[in-house]
């Protein structure tokens, strides 16, 4: 059986600083890959680069059997990236950054206001971002993770200013993801919390 | 072909490679030169009407090609560059674009130098002159664009797409700027039509103007090698390359 | 897809009224700074006012254009629509036709002010108009592209301007060519079937060194 998703002998080197070489991963359906290390080890590199953003300086990334390069609008189709920036407009409002991410990715309409009842945001919709507090800006981008049918996710530190209950939903919707057969790679610096049965982990070791 | 190029998009092979053809580039570039221009500045005839202030022919016209003859190389090494992701192509549009940018303004400075005896100003709006000065806003732009980038990668390729964005608008700058002349001084141009060259004036003009070319390219090989050892200083065969010399 | 992104686009504009209040503030400031500086004579004006206006035009279109990436770009937004891929282009699209709907239509919109302010004749402003028509969606899209380019770079506003001004020449000739000729007396439809067939061309294949613009400030 073909993986899900692997890349082999992977190299990225910025500014002329190795940042990891000959790195090899595998994931398969239902299973979460937690990449761990210090900051500037390279890991929002290393998601960049199996986004498809950039290419690598070495080795190849295959999806679904099929080198990543052959496959680009497929790949595209199948993959819900959210960086490091939040990718929310801050002169928009909750529902329009939404309504923005939903024509992107061409979801079916579904009622905003339920969903952003469901992330501790309702009575908030119609204030432009820039009046929330990061944590809530967070969760409006996080939003889409509910919205989304895409199999793979990679998310570069969604925990991030998020408080614990926020945290928590955010996992389970993670289980979800999982049990309907979908896969994610997610950088975090903290641990997640137990029950995630398919969690391997990979650690990126700062270089000089 | 393909197979005799394939490896030169090595860095480290095309380095030694440019390494090889530099003495023969550089010798035949001086050479031809020498004996272009001496020919051309020393013995070619007056002209007779322009007498020897037509000399500076032997320098301006090379120069005028050759500014185009590199923009259109920097272009189709640009589209190469983009299309194939190959990383010493993008390199080679950056070290051939400062080249163009002499080239083009020695092609103004002596076409100036030419205008004030002929047309009795150092600047006239003349359609050539005209493109010939916005062909060198077009390289400073793209110099300047691969220099603004904090990440040199992303300044190189942009400053490719630059290059090729360009190119599709040469012509059309070049039809305009041509025929915008013309609208506004029609009879300024025509007293300064192009007479046929004599053969004692084209043979000395010819064999300057390959000087030019091999000057050209041995120029290139140097700033090729140099972008290289930049781009890849933390390689090991750089530091074996550079040890042994 | 397009017409969310075209709405999002004027939400936006609607709420940071200064991205295109200030280039037509401009424009009109430019065009009084001339008469003040080359002398009120009303028949040197007139020779002088294709090219007076639009060169205003170009200037006050680069103006706007320089801000039009920065915050999505700041903010992530294009860095995840690329790669989305499929969103991409639409987007592009949306950016051009609001990017003209803030700063082209206002310009020919005031234009009939600017005329008079210049002693226009009738037949000449009523090719500016159209030259106005016509050629400010080729600056839009032309200055999107500088934007895309210039996106991700340290330096932006000057350096957008050293890249845009030289592609703008064709259409500054054409475009003054036209009025002149129309002050004359003389046809232009000439000088507007080039300028037609310029934005066309533009239209075609300036999206793609877009979106492939953007691709390589995000890499």
């Amino acid at each position: 059986m073909t993986e899900f998703f692997s890349a082999q002998g992977l190299s990225c080197i910025r500014q002329d600083r190795v940042l990891f070489e000959q790195l090899d991963l595998t994931l398969n359906s239902g299973e979460l890959l937690q990449i761990q290390g210090k900051n500037g080890a390279g890991k929002s590199s290393l998601l960049r680069l199996l986004a498809g953003l950039s290419t690598p300086d070495d080795g190849t990334i295959y999806f679904q059997g099929q080198l990543i390069a052959e496959c680009l609008e497929q790949y595209a189709a199948s993959l819900c990236y959210i960086g490091h920036q939040s990718g929310i407009h801050e002169q928009l409002t909750a529902m329009e950054n939404i309504a923005f991410w939903r024509a992107a990715y061409q979801l079916p309409y579904v009622d905003s206001m339920t969903l952003l009842g469901e992330l501790g945001l309702a009575g908030l919709e119609d204030l432009p971002c820039h009046m929330l507090s990061a944590g809530q800006q967070r969760r409006v981008s996080l939003a889409r993770l509910w919205l989304t049918n895409c199999p793979l996710w990679i998310l570069d530190e969604p925990f991030t200013a998020l408080d614990q209950s926020a945290i928590q939903r955010l996992q389970y919707r993670f289980r979800q993801h999982l049990a309907q057969g979908g896969a994610m790679i997610v950088t975090t610096h903290q641990p997640l919390s137990d029950g995630f049965s398919c969690l391997k982990t990979l650690e990126l070791s700062y270089r000089w | 072909m393909f197979k005799w190029l394939h490896p030169l998009a090595k860095p480290e092979i095309l380095y030694h490679f440019c390494g090889r053809l530099l003495p023969w580039l550089m010798g035949s570039a001086v050479l031809t030169l020498l004996f272009g221009n001496i020919w051309g500045l020393a013995f070619s005839p007056p002209d007779y009407q322009q007498f020897d202030t037509v000399r500076i022919i032997y320098i301006h016209v090379p120069s005028a090609l050759l500014s185009m003859a590199t923009y259109t190389i920097m272009a189709i090494a640009a589209f190469t560059a983009l299309v194939w992701q190959i990383k010493v192509v993008q390199w080679a549009v950056l070290a051939i674009a400062p080249i163009g940018a002499v080239f083009t303004a020695i092609a103004l400075l002596t076409g100036m130098a030419w205008g004030k005896p002929m047309w009795g100003t150092w600047w006239e709006w003349d359609a050539r002159l005209t493109s010939e000065l916005i062909l060198l806003f077009l390289y400073l732009g793209v110099i300047a664009l691969a220099g603004a980038f904090s990440d040199r990668q992303t300044g190189t390729k942009v400053a490719c797409l630059l290059a090729l964005v360009g190119f599709v608008n040469v012509p059309i700058i070049h039809f305009s700027v041509e025929w915008w002349n013309t609208l506004h001084q029609g009879a300024s141009i025509t007293k300064f039509d192009k007479p046929s060259v004599h053969p004692s004036m084209l043979w000395p003009l010819l064999i300057s103007l390959l000087g030019f070319y091999l000057l050209m390219l041995a120029l290139f090989c140097v700033r090729l090698r140099t972008a290289i050892l930049q781009n890849e200083q933390h390689r090991p065969w750089v530091k074996s390359a550079l040890g042994g010399q | 897809m397009v017409s969310v992104f075209i709405r999002r686009e004027l939400a936006l504009l609607a709420r940071q009224k200064a991205d295109w209040l200030n280039p037509l503030l401009f424009f009109i400031i430019v065009l009084t700074l001339f008469p003040l500086g080359v002398g009120p004579e009303p028949n040197q004006l007139r020779i002088m006012a294709p090219g007076i206006v639009w060169i205003a035009a170009l200037l006050s279109v680069l103006l706007a254009s320089e801000r039009l990436f920065r915050d999505d770009y700041r903010n992530g937004v294009i860095e995840q629509l690329v790669a989305n891929r499929q969103a991409l282009m639409p987007f592009v699209l949306a950016k051009i036709v609001t990017n003209w709907l803030s700063t082209g239509l206002p310009l020919v919109v005031i234009s009939p002010v600017v005329a008079m302010l210049l002693g226009v004749e009738p037949a000449a402003f009523v090719a500016m108009m159209l030259t106005l028509l016509i050629g400010t969606p080729l600056l839009s899209i032309l200055s999107v592209l500088g934007a895309a380019i210039t996106m991700a770079a340290d330096k932006g506003g000057i350096l957008l301007a050293l890249l845009i001004l030289p592609l703008y020449i064709p259409l500054l000739i054409f475009a003054s060519a036209a009025i002149e000729a129309a002050g004359m007396g003389l046809p232009y439809n000439g000088q507007l079937a080039i300028l037609v067939a310029m934005l066309l061309l533009a239209f075609a294949l300036v999206p793609l060194a877009i979106a492939s613009a953007l691709r390589i400030n995000v890499s």
